[in-house]
Protein backbone atom coordinates (compact mmCIF):
# COMPACT_ATOMS: atom_id res chain seq x y z
CA UNK A 1 0.00 0.00 0.00
CA UNK A 2 1.25 3.21 -1.08
CA UNK A 3 1.34 6.72 1.26
CA UNK A 4 -0.23 8.47 -1.33
CA UNK A 5 -3.78 6.37 -1.41
CA UNK A 6 -3.54 6.31 2.51
CA UNK A 7 -2.99 9.92 3.21
CA UNK A 8 -5.93 11.84 1.21
CA UNK A 9 -7.41 14.19 3.71
CA UNK A 10 -10.50 12.79 5.22
CA UNK A 11 -12.08 16.12 5.01
CA UNK A 12 -12.95 15.62 1.57
CA UNK A 13 -15.17 12.72 2.18
CA UNK A 14 -18.82 13.23 1.77
CA UNK A 15 -20.73 12.46 5.35
CA UNK A 16 -24.63 12.37 3.61
CA UNK A 17 -25.99 10.72 0.90
CA UNK A 18 -25.78 13.04 -2.26
CA UNK A 19 -27.25 12.73 -5.81
CA UNK A 20 -23.89 14.86 -6.66
CA UNK A 21 -21.31 13.17 -8.65
CA UNK A 22 -18.55 11.62 -6.00
CA UNK A 23 -15.10 10.41 -6.77
CA UNK A 24 -13.75 7.37 -5.06
CA UNK A 25 -9.99 6.18 -3.56
CA UNK A 26 -9.00 3.05 -3.17
CA UNK A 27 -7.48 2.00 -0.45
CA UNK A 28 -5.18 -1.12 -1.67
CA UNK A 29 -3.05 -0.39 -4.86
CA UNK A 30 -4.52 -0.93 -8.15
CA UNK A 31 -3.19 -2.36 -11.30
CA UNK A 32 -1.72 0.51 -12.69
CA UNK A 33 -3.28 1.09 -16.29
CA UNK A 34 0.19 0.49 -18.03
CA UNK A 35 0.78 -2.82 -16.31
CA UNK A 36 -2.31 -4.33 -17.44
CA UNK A 37 -2.37 -7.54 -18.98
CA UNK A 38 -4.54 -8.69 -21.73
CA UNK A 39 -6.46 -10.92 -19.44
CA UNK A 40 -6.97 -7.50 -17.10
CA UNK A 41 -8.34 -5.93 -19.73
CA UNK A 42 -10.94 -8.17 -20.65
CA UNK A 43 -12.33 -8.33 -17.26
CA UNK A 44 -12.46 -5.03 -17.30
CA UNK A 45 -14.79 -5.44 -20.26
CA UNK A 46 -15.04 -2.27 -21.43
CA UNK A 47 -11.62 -0.93 -21.85
CA UNK A 48 -12.89 2.64 -20.88
CA UNK A 49 -13.02 1.54 -17.32
CA UNK A 50 -8.89 1.02 -16.98
CA UNK A 51 -9.62 4.66 -15.78
CA UNK A 52 -11.11 4.04 -12.68
CA UNK A 53 -8.81 3.38 -9.86
CA UNK A 54 -12.17 0.83 -8.90
CA UNK A 55 -12.11 -1.57 -11.74
CA UNK A 56 -8.10 -1.59 -11.70
CA UNK A 57 -8.27 -3.11 -8.08
CA UNK A 58 -10.67 -5.80 -9.00
CA UNK A 59 -8.10 -6.49 -11.94
CA UNK A 60 -6.39 -8.21 -9.55
CA UNK A 61 -8.77 -11.24 -9.95
CA UNK A 62 -9.78 -10.58 -13.81
CA UNK A 63 -12.17 -13.80 -14.24
CA UNK A 64 -14.10 -13.20 -10.96
CA UNK A 65 -14.33 -9.36 -12.27
CA UNK A 66 -15.20 -10.46 -15.89
CA UNK A 67 -18.74 -12.40 -15.00
CA UNK A 68 -19.07 -9.92 -12.64
CA UNK A 69 -19.51 -7.45 -15.18
CA UNK A 70 -20.86 -9.09 -17.37
CA UNK A 71 -23.89 -9.94 -14.92
CA UNK A 72 -24.18 -6.41 -13.72
CA UNK A 73 -24.76 -5.16 -17.57
CA UNK A 74 -27.42 -7.76 -18.28
CA UNK A 75 -29.10 -7.25 -14.72
CA UNK A 76 -29.60 -3.30 -15.05
CA UNK A 77 -29.22 -2.83 -19.02
CA UNK A 78 -31.01 -5.64 -20.05
CA UNK A 79 -34.44 -3.80 -20.33
CA UNK A 80 -36.17 -6.05 -22.64
CA UNK A 81 -40.01 -6.59 -20.55
CA UNK A 82 -39.56 -7.32 -16.74
CA UNK A 83 -38.66 -4.59 -14.89
CA UNK A 84 -38.23 -0.55 -16.06
CA UNK A 85 -34.59 0.19 -15.60
CA UNK A 86 -35.82 3.13 -13.59
CA UNK A 87 -37.44 0.84 -11.00
CA UNK A 88 -34.26 -1.45 -11.37
CA UNK A 89 -32.04 1.57 -9.94
CA UNK A 90 -34.78 2.68 -7.38
CA UNK A 91 -34.02 -0.97 -6.23
CA UNK A 92 -29.89 -0.17 -6.11
CA UNK A 93 -30.51 3.06 -4.24
CA UNK A 94 -32.19 1.86 -1.58
CA UNK A 95 -29.87 -1.50 -1.20
CA UNK A 96 -27.11 0.85 -1.13
CA UNK A 97 -29.12 3.91 1.16
CA UNK A 98 -29.71 0.76 3.59
CA UNK A 99 -26.07 -0.84 3.97
CA UNK A 100 -24.62 2.73 4.03
CA UNK A 101 -22.50 2.77 0.31
CA UNK A 102 -22.64 6.71 -0.09
CA UNK A 103 -20.69 6.28 -3.39
CA UNK A 104 -23.49 3.20 -4.99
CA UNK A 105 -26.13 5.22 -3.60
CA UNK A 106 -25.08 8.75 -5.32
CA UNK A 107 -24.68 6.78 -9.03
CA UNK A 108 -27.96 4.77 -8.75
CA UNK A 109 -29.51 7.52 -7.40
CA UNK A 110 -28.41 9.60 -10.22
CA UNK A 111 -29.20 7.06 -12.64
CA UNK A 112 -32.88 6.58 -10.91
CA UNK A 113 -33.49 10.38 -11.40
CA UNK A 114 -32.84 10.32 -14.98
CA UNK A 115 -34.97 7.44 -16.12
CA UNK A 116 -37.60 8.27 -13.89
CA UNK A 117 -37.51 12.32 -13.74
CA UNK A 118 -38.17 12.10 -10.24
CA UNK A 119 -35.57 14.00 -8.87
CA UNK A 120 -37.09 15.23 -5.53
CA UNK A 121 -38.53 11.49 -4.53
CA UNK A 122 -35.32 9.96 -5.17
CA UNK A 123 -33.88 12.88 -3.05
CA UNK A 124 -36.06 12.05 0.03
CA UNK A 125 -35.23 8.37 -0.58
CA UNK A 126 -31.59 9.66 0.21
CA UNK A 127 -32.61 12.33 2.67
CA UNK A 128 -35.36 10.55 5.11
CA UNK A 129 -33.76 6.78 3.96
CA UNK A 130 -36.05 3.75 3.44
CA UNK A 131 -39.22 4.22 5.39
CA UNK A 132 -39.95 7.16 3.00
CA UNK A 133 -43.52 7.28 1.48
CA UNK A 134 -43.27 8.22 -1.92
CA UNK A 135 -45.97 5.88 -3.78
CA UNK A 136 -47.05 2.54 -3.49
CA UNK A 137 -45.48 1.18 -6.30
CA UNK A 138 -42.05 2.81 -5.28
CA UNK A 139 -42.48 1.97 -1.72
CA UNK A 140 -43.00 -1.56 -2.68
CA UNK A 141 -39.97 -1.82 -4.66
CA UNK A 142 -37.79 -0.26 -1.96
CA UNK A 143 -39.39 -2.18 0.91
CA UNK A 144 -38.63 -5.52 -0.73
CA UNK A 145 -35.11 -4.53 -1.74
CA UNK A 146 -34.65 -3.23 1.86
CA UNK A 147 -35.59 -6.97 3.43
CA UNK A 148 -33.59 -8.43 0.76
CA UNK A 149 -30.96 -6.70 2.17
CA UNK A 150 -31.04 -7.54 5.66
CA UNK A 151 -28.82 -10.15 7.15
CA UNK A 152 -30.59 -12.51 8.14
CA UNK A 153 -32.56 -12.10 5.10
CA UNK A 154 -36.20 -10.89 5.60
CA UNK A 155 -37.74 -10.91 2.06
CA UNK A 156 -40.90 -13.01 2.15
CA UNK A 157 -44.26 -13.67 0.30
CA UNK A 158 -45.56 -10.50 1.79
CA UNK A 159 -43.59 -8.53 -0.47
CA UNK A 160 -44.30 -10.68 -3.62
CA UNK A 161 -47.77 -10.57 -2.65
CA UNK A 162 -47.53 -6.14 -2.54
CA UNK A 163 -45.14 -6.09 -5.50
CA UNK A 164 -48.07 -8.27 -7.39
CA UNK A 165 -50.00 -5.93 -6.28
CA UNK A 166 -48.58 -2.75 -7.78
CA UNK A 167 -48.25 -4.24 -11.54
CA UNK A 168 -45.36 -6.28 -11.10
CA UNK A 169 -45.10 -9.44 -13.21
CA UNK A 170 -42.84 -12.03 -12.30
CA UNK A 171 -39.49 -11.80 -14.51
CA UNK A 172 -40.17 -7.43 -13.11
CA UNK A 173 -40.07 -9.16 -9.52
CA UNK A 174 -37.13 -11.57 -10.91
CA UNK A 175 -35.04 -8.36 -11.86
CA UNK A 176 -36.10 -6.29 -8.71
CA UNK A 177 -34.55 -9.81 -6.49
CA UNK A 178 -31.10 -9.42 -8.99
CA UNK A 179 -31.10 -5.62 -8.40
CA UNK A 180 -31.10 -5.40 -4.72
CA UNK A 181 -28.92 -8.76 -4.75
CA UNK A 182 -26.48 -7.67 -6.81
CA UNK A 183 -26.01 -4.40 -4.41
CA UNK A 184 -25.23 -6.63 -2.07
CA UNK A 185 -22.09 -7.27 -3.92
CA UNK A 186 -21.04 -4.16 -5.25
CA UNK A 187 -21.74 -2.21 -1.58
CA UNK A 188 -19.74 -5.02 -0.35
CA UNK A 189 -16.78 -4.49 -2.87
CA UNK A 190 -16.95 -0.11 -2.58
CA UNK A 191 -17.20 0.64 0.68
CA UNK A 192 -15.03 -2.03 2.01
CA UNK A 193 -12.10 -1.40 -0.74
CA UNK A 194 -11.61 2.36 -0.67
CA UNK A 195 -13.89 5.49 -0.06
CA UNK A 196 -15.32 8.50 -1.82
CA UNK A 197 -14.65 11.94 -2.15
CA UNK A 198 -16.50 14.92 -2.81
CA UNK A 199 -15.68 16.07 -6.29
CA UNK B 1 -21.84 -22.74 -19.81
CA UNK B 2 -23.88 -26.05 -21.05
CA UNK B 3 -27.19 -26.71 -20.52
CA UNK B 4 -25.76 -29.93 -18.78
CA UNK B 5 -23.14 -27.71 -15.90
CA UNK B 6 -24.85 -27.85 -13.08
CA UNK B 7 -25.89 -24.83 -12.05
CA UNK B 8 -25.23 -23.43 -8.31
CA UNK B 9 -27.77 -21.01 -8.18
CA UNK B 10 -30.47 -22.95 -9.85
CA UNK B 11 -28.86 -25.73 -6.52
CA UNK B 12 -29.17 -23.36 -3.77
CA UNK B 13 -32.97 -21.98 -5.19
CA UNK B 14 -34.72 -25.41 -5.66
CA UNK B 15 -35.08 -24.52 -9.41
CA UNK B 16 -36.26 -27.66 -11.18
CA UNK B 17 -35.00 -27.92 -15.47
CA UNK B 18 -38.20 -26.79 -16.85
CA UNK B 19 -40.20 -25.58 -13.95
CA UNK B 20 -41.87 -21.94 -14.42
CA UNK B 21 -38.36 -20.70 -12.35
CA UNK B 22 -36.14 -22.15 -14.68
CA UNK B 23 -38.06 -20.38 -17.35
CA UNK B 24 -38.14 -16.97 -16.26
CA UNK B 25 -33.75 -17.14 -15.28
CA UNK B 26 -33.42 -18.92 -19.02
CA UNK B 27 -35.28 -15.32 -20.23
CA UNK B 28 -31.94 -13.39 -18.95
CA UNK B 29 -29.43 -16.41 -20.42
CA UNK B 30 -26.28 -13.24 -19.67
CA UNK B 31 -27.09 -12.78 -16.29
CA UNK B 32 -27.60 -16.64 -15.97
CA UNK B 33 -24.33 -18.01 -17.40
CA UNK B 34 -22.44 -15.37 -15.71
CA UNK B 35 -23.45 -15.47 -12.32
CA UNK B 36 -22.43 -19.42 -12.70
CA UNK B 37 -19.45 -17.80 -14.32
CA UNK B 38 -18.86 -16.11 -11.16
CA UNK B 39 -19.32 -19.16 -8.76
CA UNK B 40 -16.86 -21.07 -11.64
CA UNK B 41 -14.19 -18.44 -10.72
CA UNK B 42 -13.65 -17.97 -7.42
CA UNK B 43 -14.62 -22.03 -6.28
CA UNK B 44 -13.94 -24.06 -9.47
CA UNK B 45 -11.11 -22.63 -11.14
CA UNK B 46 -6.92 -22.69 -10.30
CA UNK B 47 -6.05 -20.36 -7.95
CA UNK B 48 -3.82 -17.81 -9.15
CA UNK B 49 -3.84 -14.97 -6.29
CA UNK B 50 -2.51 -16.73 -3.72
CA UNK B 51 -6.52 -17.78 -2.04
CA UNK B 52 -6.73 -21.75 -1.12
CA UNK B 53 -9.53 -24.00 -1.98
CA UNK B 54 -9.47 -24.84 1.57
CA UNK B 55 -9.41 -20.71 2.11
CA UNK B 56 -12.46 -20.14 0.02
CA UNK B 57 -14.83 -22.79 1.18
CA UNK B 58 -14.19 -21.85 4.80
CA UNK B 59 -14.92 -17.64 3.91
CA UNK B 60 -17.84 -18.97 1.99
CA UNK B 61 -19.04 -21.34 4.67
CA UNK B 62 -18.86 -18.84 6.85
CA UNK B 63 -20.75 -15.96 4.91
CA UNK B 64 -23.55 -18.86 4.35
CA UNK B 65 -23.76 -19.89 8.00
CA UNK B 66 -23.94 -16.35 9.29
CA UNK B 67 -26.94 -15.65 6.68
CA UNK B 68 -29.02 -18.98 6.90
CA UNK B 69 -30.21 -21.11 4.84
CA UNK B 70 -29.75 -24.17 2.55
CA UNK B 71 -26.29 -22.68 1.10
CA UNK B 72 -24.27 -23.57 3.67
CA UNK B 73 -24.66 -27.25 3.83
CA UNK B 74 -23.80 -26.45 0.04
CA UNK B 75 -20.36 -24.92 1.12
CA UNK B 76 -19.78 -27.06 3.76
CA UNK B 77 -20.43 -30.33 2.03
CA UNK B 78 -17.46 -28.71 -0.10
CA UNK B 79 -14.88 -27.87 2.74
CA UNK B 80 -15.38 -31.29 4.38
CA UNK B 81 -14.57 -32.63 1.42
CA UNK B 82 -11.01 -31.03 1.73
CA UNK B 83 -7.56 -32.08 3.40
CA UNK B 84 -8.64 -31.56 7.10
CA UNK B 85 -11.69 -30.02 6.08
CA UNK B 86 -13.86 -31.79 8.35
CA UNK B 87 -11.75 -29.97 11.49
CA UNK B 88 -12.06 -26.76 9.65
CA UNK B 89 -15.41 -26.63 9.03
CA UNK B 90 -16.77 -27.96 12.70
CA UNK B 91 -14.12 -24.63 13.34
CA UNK B 92 -16.48 -22.40 11.28
CA UNK B 93 -19.84 -23.89 12.83
CA UNK B 94 -18.25 -22.57 15.79
CA UNK B 95 -17.45 -19.02 14.74
CA UNK B 96 -20.66 -18.23 12.92
CA UNK B 97 -22.56 -19.67 16.34
CA UNK B 98 -20.11 -17.04 18.19
CA UNK B 99 -20.52 -14.31 15.57
CA UNK B 100 -24.76 -14.95 15.34
CA UNK B 101 -26.43 -11.38 14.90
CA UNK B 102 -28.24 -8.83 12.61
CA UNK B 103 -27.40 -6.22 10.30
CA UNK B 104 -26.89 -4.23 8.79
CA UNK B 105 -25.37 -1.97 11.44
CA UNK B 106 -22.40 0.43 11.90
CA UNK B 107 -21.67 3.99 11.62
CA UNK B 108 -21.59 6.99 9.17
CA UNK B 109 -18.68 9.29 8.87
CA UNK B 110 -19.35 12.01 11.63
CA UNK B 111 -22.15 14.10 10.81
CA UNK B 112 -26.40 14.75 9.30
CA UNK B 113 -26.24 10.86 9.29
CA UNK B 114 -24.55 10.13 12.30
CA UNK B 115 -28.19 9.72 14.01
CA UNK B 116 -28.69 6.50 11.98
CA UNK B 117 -25.42 5.13 13.56
CA UNK B 118 -26.27 1.55 14.65
CA UNK B 119 -24.26 -0.14 17.30
CA UNK B 120 -23.15 -4.15 17.11
CA UNK B 121 -20.43 -6.25 17.69
CA UNK B 122 -17.30 -6.66 16.52
CA UNK B 123 -16.21 -10.05 16.16
CA UNK B 124 -13.05 -11.47 17.13
CA UNK B 125 -12.06 -15.27 16.89
CA UNK B 126 -10.98 -16.73 20.50
CA UNK B 127 -7.28 -17.61 21.31
CA UNK B 128 -7.89 -21.05 21.56
CA UNK B 129 -9.52 -21.02 17.75
CA UNK B 130 -7.25 -18.83 16.33
CA UNK B 131 -4.77 -21.19 17.14
CA UNK B 132 -6.75 -23.97 15.53
CA UNK B 133 -7.57 -22.08 12.24
CA UNK B 134 -3.93 -20.37 11.99
CA UNK B 135 -4.12 -16.18 11.90
CA UNK B 136 -4.34 -15.76 8.15
CA UNK B 137 -7.63 -17.86 8.41
CA UNK B 138 -8.92 -16.35 11.32
CA UNK B 139 -8.05 -12.72 10.59
CA UNK B 140 -9.84 -13.65 7.16
CA UNK B 141 -13.27 -14.42 9.10
CA UNK B 142 -12.83 -11.47 11.55
CA UNK B 143 -12.61 -9.19 8.13
CA UNK B 144 -15.72 -11.65 6.31
CA UNK B 145 -17.69 -11.26 10.08
CA UNK B 146 -17.93 -7.20 9.31
CA UNK B 147 -18.17 -7.24 5.44
CA UNK B 148 -21.68 -9.49 6.34
CA UNK B 149 -23.20 -7.46 8.75
CA UNK B 150 -21.61 -3.73 9.12
CA UNK B 151 -19.73 -3.03 5.65
CA UNK B 152 -20.25 0.53 6.32
CA UNK B 153 -17.56 0.72 9.27
CA UNK B 154 -14.99 -0.17 6.65
CA UNK B 155 -11.98 2.29 7.01
CA UNK B 156 -8.25 2.45 5.48
CA UNK B 157 -6.96 0.75 8.77
CA UNK B 158 -8.94 -3.13 8.57
CA UNK B 159 -5.97 -4.13 5.74
CA UNK B 160 -3.34 -3.88 8.14
CA UNK B 161 -4.30 -6.83 10.13
CA UNK B 162 -5.04 -8.54 6.71
CA UNK B 163 -1.38 -7.31 5.57
CA UNK B 164 0.09 -8.99 8.86
CA UNK B 165 -1.17 -12.19 8.12
CA UNK B 166 0.50 -12.25 4.96
CA UNK B 167 -2.72 -11.71 2.53
CA UNK B 168 -1.49 -9.75 -0.58
CA UNK B 169 -3.45 -6.92 -2.34
CA UNK B 170 -4.62 -9.51 -4.93
CA UNK B 171 -5.90 -12.54 -2.63
CA UNK B 172 -7.71 -9.47 -0.45
CA UNK B 173 -9.55 -8.73 -3.80
CA UNK B 174 -10.61 -12.43 -4.13
CA UNK B 175 -11.37 -12.64 -0.23
CA UNK B 176 -13.79 -9.92 -1.06
CA UNK B 177 -15.01 -10.98 -3.93
CA UNK B 178 -15.85 -14.27 -2.21
CA UNK B 179 -18.02 -12.57 0.88
CA UNK B 180 -19.60 -10.09 -1.75
CA UNK B 181 -20.89 -12.90 -4.14
CA UNK B 182 -21.72 -14.99 -1.41
CA UNK B 183 -23.97 -11.67 -0.54
CA UNK B 184 -25.51 -12.05 -3.51
CA UNK B 185 -26.17 -15.38 -4.40
CA UNK B 186 -27.79 -16.16 -1.02
CA UNK B 187 -30.39 -13.53 -2.12
CA UNK B 188 -30.64 -14.45 -5.21
CA UNK B 189 -31.33 -17.87 -4.28
CA UNK B 190 -33.74 -17.12 -1.29
CA UNK B 191 -35.67 -14.33 -3.25
CA UNK B 192 -36.35 -16.79 -6.09
CA UNK B 193 -36.82 -19.47 -3.89
CA UNK B 194 -39.78 -17.40 -2.04
CA UNK B 195 -40.83 -15.96 -5.71
CA UNK B 196 -41.15 -19.52 -7.20
CA UNK B 197 -43.40 -21.03 -3.86
CA UNK B 198 -45.80 -17.55 -4.93
CA UNK B 199 -45.56 -17.26 -9.11
CA UNK B 200 -48.39 -16.78 -10.93
CA UNK B 201 -46.56 -19.24 -13.63
CA UNK B 202 -44.84 -17.84 -16.56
Amino acid sequence: MSSITLDRPAAKAPNAFTQAELGWNAWLDPVPEEALTERQKEGLVDIARAKSPYFRLLAHDPDILRARTLADKDIFYNTRSGLPRAERELAAAATSRSNGCIYCASVHARFATTFSKRREDVQRLLDEGTGVDLDPRWNAVIEASVALTATPIAFGPEHVRKLRDVGLDDLAISDLIHSAAFFNWANRLMLSLGEPEIG
Amino acid sequence: MTDQAPDALDRLAGIAAGSPLDTLRRERPQTRDNVQASYAALFEAPDETGITQSERLAVASFVALLHGGPAAEHYLGLLEAQPEGGKLAELVRRQAERGATEGPYGAYPPGPLSREDVAGPIFKVEVADRVALGERLATALEHTHQLVFHLRDAKPDDFAPLKAASWSTPAIVTLSQTVAYLSFQIRAAHGLQVLGLHALGV
